[in-house]
């Protein structure tokens, strides 16, 4: 059995030389190579299982998913960090070239993209906001409160529809500016221009506006179950050691509600830094690229110029600044939960 | 009242006045809040039967403000006195529908299969694959969750052109199902280790293999956990969009593609724009409002410990 998936590891080796030899015996497409992929991963299955006995049948539990993510994510990533280093534009004829660093010394004075990566930094400390928002709901749904379940439901809506079709019903027709509802209840509330889009700064805002509005539903569950797994005994004792609401929550509450805090928190931030479709929809990245993110930028790059070489040298550098960036946040958070209980 | 009194605290009690206070203001921010969530939704819904003037004149209120009309059901094919006849609209509609039911349940039952075997795996025995124990393991599956699509997307558009994926719906279910799965990874993982060792170790005793043990002993009482996992992983896959607007053209496109790509040489139909909108998100709401027990289950797993 460990023979024959020798042998079709062979005849992929043999495949991609047909391949990339452009000659021969070679096919349409790569598409058997990715037939032979699944094969191979079925022999290895069944070699597990028929020559390691007991130990191969637990090891099949595991192979599937772990066969199944190393194909989509490792090699794409690696053959992305190759694309990132060539001038491939797919609407050019002259094919891709390999140009080693210009990609990355194009994005270093790209002002463009320092741009739409601050703007990351400025929606990612929006989260701070809307957790704040999320939590007094939170606290509001776990109120002794009739019609809990309803409310619930309501609140929970949001998140359930598609961004793209409220994108384009709340971004570009609740605020439209001439008859939108929501900007004649800005000319009501004193506001004399109120166009929602049009100025780089409350094109910003807008847009966390209708992003927080999608995603705080996620918070609020997260935080309502942390709430509601709190035990009543110690909300009691405060009260009987007479600390009012104030006190209880900042003394009791809210410090018991740390980790479940910071792990929404860090959730949030995690989805937030693929926003994209949204701004894609409303402002493609208007005005003058002043509510781009990275993800917007990078489709626009592509969708526009069909730049795939310097948009995969974007993407990876923004990779790069994640993985970084998430690790100091884990460990940041680590240290910080530590440090007040 | 005397029964009451026991769920309410004591320094409510003490004075009424600012017990009613506290109340209204509770019932007050959380109507204002409701109304915050619902109002777009309404807004779609009552523009999908609005005629040009109604929509830019800004009228709210059906039957009061304007009269209703089937104009943006109709320009879809889906009004009372469209419906039987033919419509390419419609027809396009439905295709773009299916693609995304397909899509989307597809991506999500994959993301189960193969998410389920591997957390089961990880919960209840130790592997080791080189240098990399489990912990390692789970955590190269949830580190998934960090990746941006925008890192993945180019990439794969261009192998998808090889590889003969691209505009296909199995394109898209493969990378649905690569974006869901650390989702269902962590929610099963929570499952199982909720369930006692000693279920399956009395199985194994009574002569069941471990496979056996698993499907026919845990399986069943994962099940909500699947269900939980199945329908977050519905919803993100439904609502996805990235991807969709890069790899698919012509054939493959989902709904929010559709969605998106509704602009019309004379500006946009707001009456037949929100029909589709609100099309596209009716099958979510009801999800929502049908299955919320799961959905809340599937958020909150492994958040509270």
């Amino acid at each position: 059995m460990a023979a024959a998936t020798l042998g079709l590891l062979a005849t992929i080796a043999l495949e991609i030389q047909y391949k990339t030899d452009t000659g021969a015996i070679g096919f349409e497409t790569w598409r058997p190579v990715v037939y032979a992929y699944v094969l191979w991963g079925v022999a290895i299955g069944i070699g597990q299982v028929l020559t390691r006995g007991e130990d191969g049948q637990r090891a099949l539990f595991l192979l599937p998913a772990l066969l199944f993510t190393i194909a989509m994510v490792i090699f794409p990533t690696l053959f992305g960090f190759y694309i990132a280093l060539t001038d491939w534009n797919l609407s050019s004829f002259s094919g891709r070239r390999f140009n080693g660093l210009d990609n990355f010394w194009q994005m270093l004075s790209d002002p463009y993209y320092r741009n739409a990566l601050f703007n990351m930094v400025l929606y990612v400390l929006a989260v701070l906001v809307e957790y704040v928002i999320a939590f007094g709901l939170a606290l509001l749904l776990n109120a002794q409160i009739r019609a809990r379940k309803f409310f619930r439901v309501v609140f929970l809506m949001p998140l359930m529809l598609s961004p793209v079709a409220v994108s384009w019903m709340v971004g570009k027709s609740l605020m439209e500016y001439r008859f939108g509802p929501a900007a004649t209840l800005a000319r009501h509330l004193g506001w004399e221009n109120p166009a929602f889009f049009s100025d780089p700064i409350t094109a910003r805002i807008s847009i966390m506006v209708l992003d927080a509005w999608t995603f705080i539903p996620f918070m609020m569950i997260m935080l309502l179950a942390g709430l509601q797994a709190m035990s009543r005994e110690i909300l009691e004792a405060a009260r009987v050691d007479g600390a009012n609401a104030w006190q209880t929550f900042w003394q009791v509450t809210f410090p018991l509600m740390l980790p479940v805090s910071v792990t929404a928190v860090i959730l949030r931030i995690i989805f937030k830094l693929k926003l994209a479709d949204i701004i894609i929809t409303v402002t493609s990245g208007g005005p003058g690229g002043a509510t781009d993110s990275v993800s917007s930028f990078i489709y626009r790059e592509y969708r526009d110029r069909s730049n795939v070489g310097y948009g995969t040298m974007l993407a990876m550098a923004y990779l790069v600044i994640i993985i970084v960036f998430v690790t100091w946040l884990l460990k940041f958070a680590n240290r910080f939960v530590r440090n007040v209980n | 009242m005397s029964v009451q009194t026991t769920e309410y605290t004591v320094s409510e009690i003490r004075s009424p006045a600012s017990f009613i206070t506290s109340r209204v203001f509770i019932y007050g921010a959380l109507v204002f809040w409701a109304f915050i969530c619902l109002f777009p939704i309404y807004w779609t819904l009552t523009t999908s039967f609005k005629s040009a003037v109604d929509v830019t004149q800004g009228h709210l209120i059906p039957f009061v403000d304007f009269q209703p009309d089937w104009k943006g059901w109709r320009s879809l094919g889906l009004s009372p006195d469209s419906i039987f006849q033919t419509s390419t609209v419609r027809d396009e509609f439905f295709k773009r529908f299916m693609n995304s039911v397909i899509t989307s349940v597809g991506a999500s039952s994959l993301a189960i299969v193969i998410g389920s075997l591997a957390a089961y795996g990880l919960t209840r025995y130790r592997y080791r694959f080189a240098w990399f124990k489990n912990e390692d393991i789970s955590f190269f599956f949830l580190s998934q969750l960090i990746l941006p699509p925008v890192v993945l997307a180019l990439p794969f558009l261009v192998l998808y052109r090889e590889v003969g994926l691209l505009d296909t719906r199995v394109g898209l279910i493969l990378l649905y199902t690569l974006m869901v799965l650390p989702i269902v990874i962590w929610i099963m993982r929570d499952q199982f280790n909720s369930i006692p060792v000693e279920l399956e170790e009395a199985a194994l005793v009574d002569g069941l293999s471990i496979w056996g043990a698993f499907l026919r002993i845990v399986m069943p009482i994962a099940l909500p956990g699947m269900v939980a996992a199945f329908i977050l992983a519905m919803v993100l896959c439904w609502n996805e969009y990235f991807f969709a607007a890069l790899l698919t053209s012509t054939d493959a496109k989902t709904i929010p593609v559709m969605v998106a790509s509704q602009t019309g040489s004379q500006g946009i139909n707001w009456w037949s724009m929100a029909a589709l909108a609100t099309a596209a998100i009716a099958p979510l709401a009801v999800i929502g409002i049908a299955l919320e027990r799961y959905l809340i289950m599937g958020m909150t797993a492994g958040a509270v410990k």
